[in-house]
């Protein structure tokens, strides 16, 4: 609704036929009196409408996470390794691949140098500044996280966004539609996460790109359950029938009603799979399905060549593992004070 | 009840055939297709060829599916490309390994998840409330492979209290029944058996409870408060009940509802949570089987696996439903 419909004159019917032609170019050709009115009366509507508003779901749900110290921490946690990935590889002392130190490692007598002024971490087993190689890999271990993620919640949302808009506004058809679509996704549910990823790892051979792939295919069900679920709820409001009656389209409904009102859940689902994607690509490498470029230092990749050594360098283990445990951890408090923030049985 | 289940069972059918079909193109997508899986790099193109005929590879899909269903249902999951044994009889030997580790590890989280979880609950910003929480969120970020190493690490290697690999001592000469080593020696009544068999499984369940553990804690804890604020339990308490009443048939009763679900749901967890386990214990079950598969490409095995744990996990989630068809009546009517 436009606030032209709802100027005094219109409202009562007495717009002279003039004006009423001016409506749609605007305040044109209204005597000076009529425009001060009109922007008068404009001001006043949105000035209640904005008051009607009061807060929004959002505002309301920032104010409650902001006061919530869990997701204060977390949110630091996640700023700061987010600086980390990004400005630190600019700023490390060394680089990440130089074994220009191998002499110093003889793994055949244990020996691995540790921490010292030059090599605030030490040595890997290779020779290379562990330092360099935990601040580079906090990039490669963000990106794998939000691509995999990202890639989860895109697929993932298309295929719930789908069902649960077939089945809240397409009728019989559309339960039809919905119920293959779910069959589907209840099946990939129904697969070990980390069976369903070394499927993909398997079929797409070892790189960088399947971890992502891999990963992301493991959040694709919970995303695609989520969001149905969320959708159908929305499907029974009374926005949807007032919009329904007014004529809108269904598509336009789904997309532009329903949808962005069913968001919000999916959005906290995403904020959790940032950290098990995190968790699951250190998992892959583990089982040797992880990035095989030793190139990239990658915090997965690096626990798991330490993990063999613990005996001999147990803060080669230390440093990728605080490493994805804080940065988990974070994104774990983060979306678990969103959750809470966004429950509307919690609130108050 | 019993039409219950039946409908239950009925709708596991689409389930089971659209993962097949999935399994059935995946095997046929790898890279190098099937004859590459069997023969491994060693094929020369006149073999392959020759294999792709004997497998009916240059056979319509359709065709291939239907004998590849028949196999299926004859229990037939071809032949490990690393063992050279049937897929079916490796499984039947390591199964109950797994077995006993993972029903250990839910023991584990459950006896000590629900109890934490109600008293967290009950005791809310309490100290019990918040290191359980912080605890439970914290539990769950930790990579289980990590956790096993450092487990390993302190209570195998340096304390020495447990054994740090294997399902039993291998001077230990246990006859063997069911291959459920635990079991076996109380049923021979070798109890020493039976006594090494439970040291061995101590760590690697403990480690593999973790995770299942902070969920069911959460869980509960969220439910029981739930719970807690309802009129019923209100009025059960103004009427006079005593505090045990109140907690088992009102509190528990109704909270432990979406608990169940909770823990049938674990079940996925819970067998890739056994794959990283038994590797780093290098306990002979299923999950260390598949750990080996994974690095030798052993893809009829690796098949074989998908298939058999999706069974496991829609028959443990149907039996979810009919447990929770027991607790709450009012499911058996929808």
């Amino acid at each position: 609704m436009t606030p032209d419909n709802l100027t005094p004159e219109a409202a009562s019917g007495a717009t002279a036929p003039e004006q009423r032609q001016d409506e749609s170019s605007g305040l044109k050709g209204l005597t000076p009196k009529a425009k001060k009115q009109r922007l008068d009366r404009l001001a006043e509507l949105a000035a209640v409408h904005a008051d009607e508003k009061g807060r929004s779901l959002w505002a309301e749900a920032f104010r409650r996470v902001r006061k919530n110290p869990a997701a204060v921490i977390g949110a630091i946690v996640l700023l700061l390794f987010v600086l980390v990935a990004i400005i630190g590889p600019f700023l490390v002392p060394y680089s990440p691949t130089s074994t220009a130190w191998a002499d110093q490692v003889k793994e055949g007598q244990n020996i691995i140098p540790g921490p010292s002024s030059e090599h605030w971490f030490g040595l890997d087993h290779n020779g290379r500044d562990e330092f360099s190689r935990v601040i580079v890999g906090a990039r490669q271990t963000l990106l794998v996280g939000v691509v995999a993620t990202s890639l989860g919640l895109l697929v993932g949302c298309l295929l719930g966004g789908l069902a649960g808009s077939a089945y809240a506004l397409g009728g019989r058809r559309g339960r039809q539609v919905d119920n293959a679509i779910m069959r589907v996704v209840d099946m990939l549910l129904a697969m070990p996460s980390l069976l369903l990823a070394v499927s993909v790892a398997a079929l797409l051979g070892p790189s960088l790109i399947t971890v992502m792939i891999a990963v992301g295919v493991i959040s694709v069900p919970v995303f695609a359950r989520l969001l149905r679920g969320s959708m159908i709820a929305q499907g029974h409001a009374e926005y949807v029938t007032a919009a329904t009656a007014l004529g809108v389209r269904r598509g336009r409904i789904a997309l532009g009603h329903v949808l962005p009102n069913s968001l919000a859940p999916v959005l906290v689902q995403a904020t959790l799979t940032l950290a098990t994607a995190i968790i699951e690509a250190a998992a892959l490498s583990f089982l040797g399905l992880g990035n095989p470029d030793p190139a990239v230092p990658e915090w997965g990749v690096m626990l798991t060549d330490a993990l063999t050594r613990l005996e001999v360098a147990p803060r080669l283990t230390i440093y990728p593992a605080v490493g994805i445990i804080i940065t988990a951890f974070g994104f774990t408090l983060l979306g678990e004070a969103m959750r809470e923030a966004l429950d509307p049985k919690l609130r108050k | 009840m019993f039409r219950y289940i039946v409908r239950r069972l009925l709708q596991l059918i689409p389930t089971l055939l659209g993962l097949s079909l999935i399994l059935f193109l995946w095997l046929h997508r790898l890279p190098g297709g099937p004859e590459t899986a069997i023969l491994g790099e060693r094929g020369t193109p006149e073999t392959r060829a020759q294999l792709r005929h004997d497998l009916g590879l240059d056979q319509p899909l359709w065709v291939q599916y239907g004998r590849f269903m028949k196999r299926m249902f004859t229990g037939d999951l071809g032949v490990s490309i690393n063992t050279h044994r049937p897929v079916v009889t490796e499984f039947m030997e390591r199964f109950p390994g797994t077995v006993e580790l993972t029903v250990s590890a839910l023991i584990i989280a459950i006896g000590l998840g629900i109890p934490l979880g109600y008293l967290a609950a009950r005791k809310r910003g309490g100290l019990l409330d918040y290191s359980s929480v912080a605890g439970s969120l914290l539990g769950v970020c930790v990579p289980i492979f990590v956790l096993a190493y450092l487990i390993k690490e302190v209570f195998a290697v340096k304390l020495g209290w447990f054994p740090s690999a294997g399902r039993q001592d291998v001077a230990i000469d246990a006859t063997r029944v069911t291959n459920f080593y635990v079991l076996d020696g109380i049923l021979t009544g070798e109890w020493d058996a039976a006594a090494d068999a439970l040291k061995h499984l101590v760590l690697p369940a403990v480690t593999l409870a973790t995770i299942p553990l902070a969920i069911i804690v959460r869980m509960t804890r969220a439910s029981v408060l739930e719970v807690l604020g309802e009129d019923y339990v209100r009025t059960a308490q103004a009427k006079g009940l005593t505090e045990r009443t109140v907690r088992g048939r009102h509190i528990m009763r109704n909270a432990l509802l979406p608990v169940v679900t909770t823990i049938g749901l674990l079940t996925g967890g819970l067998l890739s949570g056994a794959v990283l386990t038994e590797t780093v214990y290098a306990f002979t079950g299923i999950g260390q089987f598949i750990a080996e598969s994974i690095d030798h490409r052993d893809y009829p095995v690796l098949m074989g696996f998908i298939m058999f744990v999706a069974i496991i996990y829609v028959t443990v989630n149907l039996l979810v439903d009919v447990a929770y068809g027991v607790i709450d009546p009012r499911v058996r009517v929808r």
